[in-house]
């Protein structure tokens, strides 16, 4: 347990590892730990405001679908509306539709009606002409008394 | 260890502990390893002990190694258990350096985890028990070197041999005088030297006074600065001693005790138990302990079979040792990482007041 040269040996070595650590370590790691530091604070920086964002972006999507909702109602309101209006339209078209119809067909009627009159003028006319005929029992000829004959068929 | 040269041969042993390996000038003027304590003593200043420095500069290099891995795959990615555990004693020399250093300096962070990492690598010698690597050497020496074994004295704890301490204390006493007048100049330092406690300036004393006021004032000073270095390496020094010296006497104890509850040891082998018994023995331990690890020896079969051994190897003694040994060692745990924190802050908080005005 006696001092030697020992001691300034020791000095040394140690004045050499305190300026290895100083060149080769300390500031490399230090320099790896703050930039760490960093990212993380970043990382937290960026997911508070991610956190911020999505909290924007979910009042104004509530927004967007409430304003959504209030359109989808108007248009079900339009398109009922429109419904109604498409219903009396064809309401009325249906209506007209049935007095044109019907007006058709009385007219149908009635000329059919003048019609049958017409051809059973005729035929009594004709059978007028034949019953006189036979009457008569000598040929008529219906070209000669054609004036008298439709005369006679006005007057059915 | 036993008979009638037990108590020489057990202040031997102890004495042969303590020894350091020492290369020198010898009386008859060749340069070679002392032989002796006595030797070693005549040797003088001017020579080394080899085994302080072998295993301070290897601790060195196993913190240089350590740190050095991790700066060179460092990034600021995610790190790994490895690059944590190394940042996490970083970060607290950082945060020491930063509460007690009020001053800006490139150097002072560096020279703390340096002191802090280094001092306590070289205190973790002393958990390495106390025979193994002076056995090794003294084998070794033998083998190698045809040196006879008796001579080959091996120290493993380089914070236990007061050059190593003084050393690192005298580094930091010249950084100390490097602060104190790179911050202050020579002048101010000199005038903090002769103007404190007593500044005859502000007591308002007669010109005829300050001589002898600055003269007591410098005594009074150069006290306080000399007493720093020597406080800082002798504090770690004695620790560490007290320490090996206690781990030296605990085995000394259950060595000596073995001599006579384990007499059936003594009866085989005689007066020296061989080296290669007490081998046998660790290995036995060691296997014990690895069955354990390996799940094929259930926990409480292992405490059977460890406790038959010892009592084989070397009776209750040996058992109540290797007890003592433990607690002794976990104890020592909290000192030495304690003292090499203590030596880290103590550098930091002086040369903080180095650069300070006062």
């Amino acid at each position: 347990m006696n001092l030697n040269a020992t001691l300034f040996l020791q000095s040394i070595a140690m004045m050499i590892f305190v300026w290895f650590c100083m060149k080769y370590i300390w500031p490399v790691i230090l320099k790896s730990m703050d930039e760490r530091r960093e990212k993380i604070a970043e990382g937290l920086a960026a997911s508070d405001r991610a956190d911020k964002e999505l909290a924007a972006a979910k009042t104004v999507a509530g927004e967007e679908i409430r304003a959504a909702r209030e359109k989808a109602g108007e248009i079900v309101e339009q398109a009922n509306q429109r419904h109604s209006q498409i219903l009396d339209q064809a309401r009325e078209d249906a209506v007209a539709e049935r007095h044109r119809q019907v007006a058709a067909g009385e007219a149908d009627i009635a000329l059919s009606t003048n019609q049958a009159r017409d051809a059973l003028r005729a035929q009594v006319a004709s059978l007028a002409v034949l019953g006189a005929s036979r009457l008569l029992e000598k040929e008529i000829d219906a070209n000669v008394h054609r004036k008298l004959l439709d005369e006679l068929i006005a007057e059915i | 260890m036993s008979g009638d040269s037990e108590s020489i041969s057990q202040s031997a042993y102890i004495q042969h502990h303590l020894q350091n390996l020492t290369f020198g000038k010898t009386v008859e003027g060749t340069w070679r390893f002392a032989h002796s304590p006595a030797e070693a003593t005549a040797m003088g200043f001017w020579a080394v002990n080899v085994d302080t420095m072998f295993w301070s500069l290897l601790m060195g290099v196993v913190f240089f190694l350590l740190f050095r891995s991790v700066a060179r795959k460092a990034n600021s990615g995610v790190p790994s258990r490895f690059q944590s555990a190394i940042e996490g004693v970083v970060e607290f020399v950082d945060t020491n350096v930063r509460d007690s250093f009020h001053g800006t300096s490139r150097l002072i962070a560096p020279l703390a985890l340096t002191v802090f990492t280094w001092i306590f690598f070289m205190n973790c010698m002393d958990l390495i028990p106390v025979d193994w690597l002076p056995t090794l050497a003294g084998v070794g020496g033998q083998a190698f070197f045809g040196m006879d074994r008796a001579h080959v004295y091996q120290k493993v704890v380089p914070t236990a041999d007061v050059n190593a301490t003084m050393g690192m204390a005298i580094a930091v006493f010249i950084l100390i005088i490097i602060y104190s007048i790179r911050f202050k100049g020579v002048g101010g330092f000199l005038g903090e030297l002769v103007m404190n406690p007593l500044n005859p300036k502000e007591l308002g004393m007669p010109k005829i006074f300050w001589p002898f006021v600055m003269v007591f004032n410098l005594l009074l000073e150069l006290v306080t600065l000399f007493s720093r270095p020597v406080s800082l390496g002798l504090r770690l020094f004695g620790n560490m001693y007290a320490g090996e010296l206690i781990f030296i006497l605990i085995a000394m104890v259950f060595t000596a005790g073995s001599g006579i509850m384990g007499a059936g040891l003594s009866a085989i082998f005689g007066e020296h138990i061989p080296t290669w018994f007490w081998v046998a023995a660790t290995a036995v331990v060691f296997a014990t302990l690895w069955l354990n690890m390996k799940g094929k020896l259930s926990n409480g079969k292992t405490w059977l079979v460890l406790f038959a051994e010892m009592l084989l190897v070397g009776g209750l003694a040996f058992l109540g040792g290797q007890l003592m040994h433990f607690g002794w060692a976990v104890f020592h745990l909290l000192i030495v990482t304690l003292q090499a924190f203590i030596f880290m802050m103590l550098t930091i908080v002086y040369l903080s007041m180095a650069q300070e005005h006062h």
